[in-house]
């Protein structure tokens, strides 16, 4: 394989192999193992099926034109969520090989070899929590917030692409870590000192560090956007005690984004740096401490799983007032649990590793912290069920996601509570159980409600509904696939079993790892009928078209543009007076009125900068990764030249028409009567 | 009725408003950045593993010269933008000159101490502490490098396009930036050096 940096070894590790490649050679290509093998032809094919298909269409054109280089937030939107469906596929097939694994490998070797296994495991995390549920909540957030908030646009609509397109590049990197080379196998949190050079001398630690740094930077910028979006460019009259709780959610999300992210940076700049140029930040000897690491990664990484859960939050709060046709309940006390978790997240950190030290005091402090955040959680969850509670529940699968959350949901919190009390996470730390408490808070968590975001806003971003049978099927597999698949894992922690565990010896466990390994089948329909959803309702696109753009009978302003919203969003930015504001509009009858002249209106015009750049940064994280220091050098001089580029280029703008505004207003109207009917027929007495 | 040139006027002033707004933001993320890397100096401090320690290492003068460049450096950027309000395209571009040899001497003493660490054999691999030392100086270095480039281009910009309002938002900008680092050395300053002097 690679030439190995002898640990204690003078010269510094990023001076070996050729000029012109680096260390890539013919190596790279995994012959080491048939199902990397097959991974790797996988992927190859699928990217060239994608491609061709493209050109067979003769779509490219329009592609590039449309949405690559688009700077319109719903567009950018979509490409993310799109990003995050491929990497909910490929970090699926991680899942259902692991559980493959662990179903048959009882005192024998499985299929996979254990230095596979342990990719797995990583990739599997790292995809799902970078590459998965962060682009599939920023394309939410992208989609929704600015239409929540009466807006044209986002603060910064250039900075959006370029945060679509570093996360692709990261997104990219973990891709080709399965053709060329190997992915870290040091767990989806990279600790050292065994992610050091010493112990892992190949690509897979500097693959993980470069997807994390060139996407962190992208969810970064994504912050500060919506912190601005959200505080600069709301309709006159909302104040912040009247924004939409998704908007709130999305606010405290984007804080920790901007505030959590950096430590992300620091920690994996700093492994690099240790990897990369024999520095000694966390190796085991000169000096260096792995606790810094430790502490460092969780600093960001628990602020991190609620940027994930938060937004969810919001989508459930939106989704159970529409769907059970009433006020939500206790807005209030919703707005402050969400600011108080948002805060409470920077002082848990320590959680995360009770086992590694700190005195007993520190560890109860921590302790007593973790479980203060179960009472914000609490609040929220009385909230939702006070919502449902004498409304009249329509059960959609958006509603049936919610439902299935709140049920599902709390019973993580109860394993978290138990996982909170250290001298408990010192009998569960590392075992299964662990496993079993996290993914009961990220599946029902954050997935299902980004689903239930899907389903919601769905008709808002392409104009017609999706098929209620199959979004009732992508419910019924994700929450049934996902007890079977979890629920014997709690049980496996109490018998003891560790996680990332290969193959083992004990014939107590292999039939709860069966059943677990039926519930990712399960999840398997689950996630063969998203795709099914979505085949069947463009096939049916004509009969669930959303005319008048409020399918739901919807409460707040993204209910109040056309379907599809037009790109501006709003031919007049409306004027917010209550909570609801659309609810209010509807009330007064000023929801269809349409003027008989409007202003043109004025948008940024598209640019390939952001995808360019993103290329730049794909090139730049795989030359480090290789150690070609030629090309690190030119695709950081190109991101730099980029930048210098657009920023001394005269702003180009795209000028929407006054009477294109008109017609795009007026169809909306025009179907104003049907809705009429349509509302009294559904509006609670 | 409102033309297009009006709309557009007015787009643009506002996404500036929103760019300063934005570049204060990006200021606390960066500050964060450097928060981090000096709580990993300082619970470095005594992890030199038996190579060299702070007070073996700093020359007080060379660190107070690289100061005094650094600070004048942040004066003359403020003459600058002060000369760019008062719309004297010369004068902006004079002192934004000054500011540039400014901080590229500043620049050229760090790498040069930097240099002569290396060569007695105190670089960054030698001990945690060095890493952390290396790492913390040379990544607000880059900033100020990053920050030249910055003031390189204001001038051409401001030489080409004159002292338009989207030259001075970004002027304004680089300028919150430059004494930004200004402030970081002082804690760089205050952490790093200034305890091994007293
Ligand atoms: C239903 C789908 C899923 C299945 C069947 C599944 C299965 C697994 C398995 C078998 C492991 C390894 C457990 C071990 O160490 O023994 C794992 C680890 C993990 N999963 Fe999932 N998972 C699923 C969905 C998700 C989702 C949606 C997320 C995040 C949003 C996620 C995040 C993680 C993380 C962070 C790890 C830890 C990786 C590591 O050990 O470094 N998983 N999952
Ligand atoms: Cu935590």
């Amino acid at each position: 394989m690679y030439a190995e940096a002898m640990p204690g070894e003078s010269a510094v590790a990023a001076m070996q192999g050729s000029l012109l490649f680096g260390r890539l050679t013919l190596d790279a290509i995994p012959f080491y193992s048939w199902v990397a093998m097959g991974g790797a032809v996988v992927t190859v094919f699928t990217v060239l099926l994608a491609v061709l298909w493209v050109s067979w269409l003769g779509k490219w054109r329009y592609l590039w034109s449309e949405w690559l280089t688009s700077v319109d937030h719903k567009r950018i939107g979509v490409m993310y969520i799109v990003l995050a469906l491929v990497m909910l596929v490929r970090g699926f097939i991680d899942a259902i090989m692991m559980r493959a694994q662990q179903a048959i490998a009882l005192n024998n070797e499985g299929y996979l070899p254990p230095e596979h296994f342990e990719q797995i495991f990583t990739s599997h995390g790292t995809i799902m929590i970078f590459f998965m549920a962060m682009p599939f909540l920023t394309g939410l957030i992208n989609v929704v917030v600015p239409q929540q908030i009466g807006a044209r646009d986002v603060a910064f609509p250039f900075m959006n692409s370029i945060s679509l397109w570093l996360t692709a590049a990261g997104a990219g990197l973990v891709g080709v870590s399965l053709v060329l080379g190997r992915f870290s196998t040091a767990g989806w949190t990279g600790y050292p000192p065994y992610s050091g050079s010493d112990f892992s001398p190949g690509v897979g630690v500097d693959y993980w560090i470069w997807a994390l740094l060139i996407s962190g930077v992208g969810s970064t910028m994504t912050g500060i956007n919506f912190i601005a979006t959200i505080l600069r460019c709301r309709a006159p009259g909302m104040g912040l005690m009247k924004m939409p709780l998704f908007v709130w959610t999305a606010f405290c999300t984007s804080i920790l984004m901007a505030f959590a992210f950096p430590a992300l940076t620091v920690v994996a700049a700093l492994l690099g740096l240790d990897r990369t140029l024999d520095m000694h930040f966390f190796t085991n000897d000169l000096g260096g401490n792995m606790m810094n690491f430790a502490n460092l990664i969780w600093i960001w990484g628990h602020p991190e799983v609620y940027i994930l859960i938060l937004p969810a939050f919001g989508v459930f709060s939106e989704v159970t007032a529409v769907f059970s046709q009433k006020r939500l309940f206790g807005y209030p006390s919703l707005v402050y649990a969400t600011a108080a978790i948002a805060l409470l997240s920077f002082t848990v950190w320590l959680h995360h590793f009770f086992t590694m030290g700190s005195s007993p005091n520190v560890n109860a402090i921590f302790g007593i912290a973790t479980m203060i955040i179960a009472v914000p959680t609490g609040v929220k969850i009385f909230d939702w069920i006070f919502t449902m509670i004498r409304g009249r529940i329509i059960f959609h699968p958006a509603m049936l996601f919610t439902i299935g959350f709140i049920i599902t949901f709390v019973i993580g919190g109860i394993t978290g509570v138990l996982l909170a009390i250290p001298p408990v996470d010192y009998l569960m730390h590392n075992t299964t159980f662990l496993v079993a408490h996290f993914h009961n808070m990220l599946i029902p968590g954050a997935l299902f409600g980004y689903f239930a975001g899907t389903q919601y806003w769905f008709p808002k971003a392409f104009g017609f509904k999706l098929n209620e049978f199959w979004g009732k099927m992508v419910f019924a597999c994700w929450f049934v696939g996902f007890y079977l698949a979890f629920m014997p894992l709690y049980v496996l922690g109490f018998l003891g079993m560790p996680r990332r565990l290969e193959h083992y010896h004990n014939p107590d466990w292999q039939p709860l790892l069966l059943v677990a390994f039926v519930g990712a089948c399960v999840v398997l329909v689950g996630i063969f009928s998203v795709f099914m959803q979505f085949y069947v309702s463009i096939r049916d696109r004509e009969q669930n078209r959303d005319m008048t753009g409020d399918p739901w009978n919807g409460r707040t302003l993204e209910w109040a543009t056309s379907s599809p919203a037009a790109p501006y969003n709003f031919a007049v930015i409306p004027q917010v007076d209550s909570l609801d504001a659309f609810w209010a509009m509807k009330e007064k009858a000023e929801a269809y009125s349409c003027k008989d002249h409007y202003d043109p209106i004025v948008m940024p015009k598209n640019t390939g900068v952001g995808v360019f750049i993103g290329g730049a940064g794909f090139l730049l994280g795989f030359a480090i990764v290789w150690y070609i220091w030629w090309l690190a050098a030119l695709s950081l001089l190109a991101v730099i030249g980029l930048l210098m580029f657009r920023s001394s280029q005269k702003e180009a703008y795209e000028i929407i028409s006054a009477e294109t505004v008109l017609s795009i207003e007026q169809a909306r109207v025009r179907h104003y009567p049907e809705v009429q009917s349509a509302m009294s027929e559904r509006s609670p007495s | 009725m409102i033309t297009v040139a009006e709309l557009i006027r007015e787009h643009e002033e506002e996404s500036l408003e929103n760019r300063a707004y934005g570049f204060w933001l990006y200021l606390m993320t960066d500050a964060i950045i450097f928060a981090l890397l000096f709580a990993t100096y300082v619970t470095m401090f005594s992890n030199t593993a038996q190579g060299p320690k702070p007070v073996d290492l700093f020359d007080l003068q060379h660190v107070f010269i690289e100061t005094l460049c650094l600070l004048i450096s942040s004066v003359t950027f403020g003459f600058a933008f002060l000369a760019s309000v008062q719309k004297k395209l010369a004068s902006s571009v004079g002192w934004l000159l000054i500011t540039l040899v400014f901080g590229l001497s500043f620049v050229v003493l760090e790498v040069s101490e930097f240099l002569e660490m290396i060569n007695e054999g105190a670089g960054p691999q030698k001990s945690g502490y060095l890493s952390a030392f290396f790492t913390l100086v040379a990544t607000h270095g880059l900033h100020v490098s990053v920050g030249m480039v910055g003031i390189m281009m204001m001038t051409c910009q401001i030489l080409f396009k004159g002292l338009t309002k989207p030259v001075c938002s970004r002027l304004f900008r680089l300028g919150l930036f430059w004494h930004f680092l200004d402030i970081v050395w002082i804690g760089i300053f205050s952490v790093v050096y200034l305890p091994v002097f007293i």
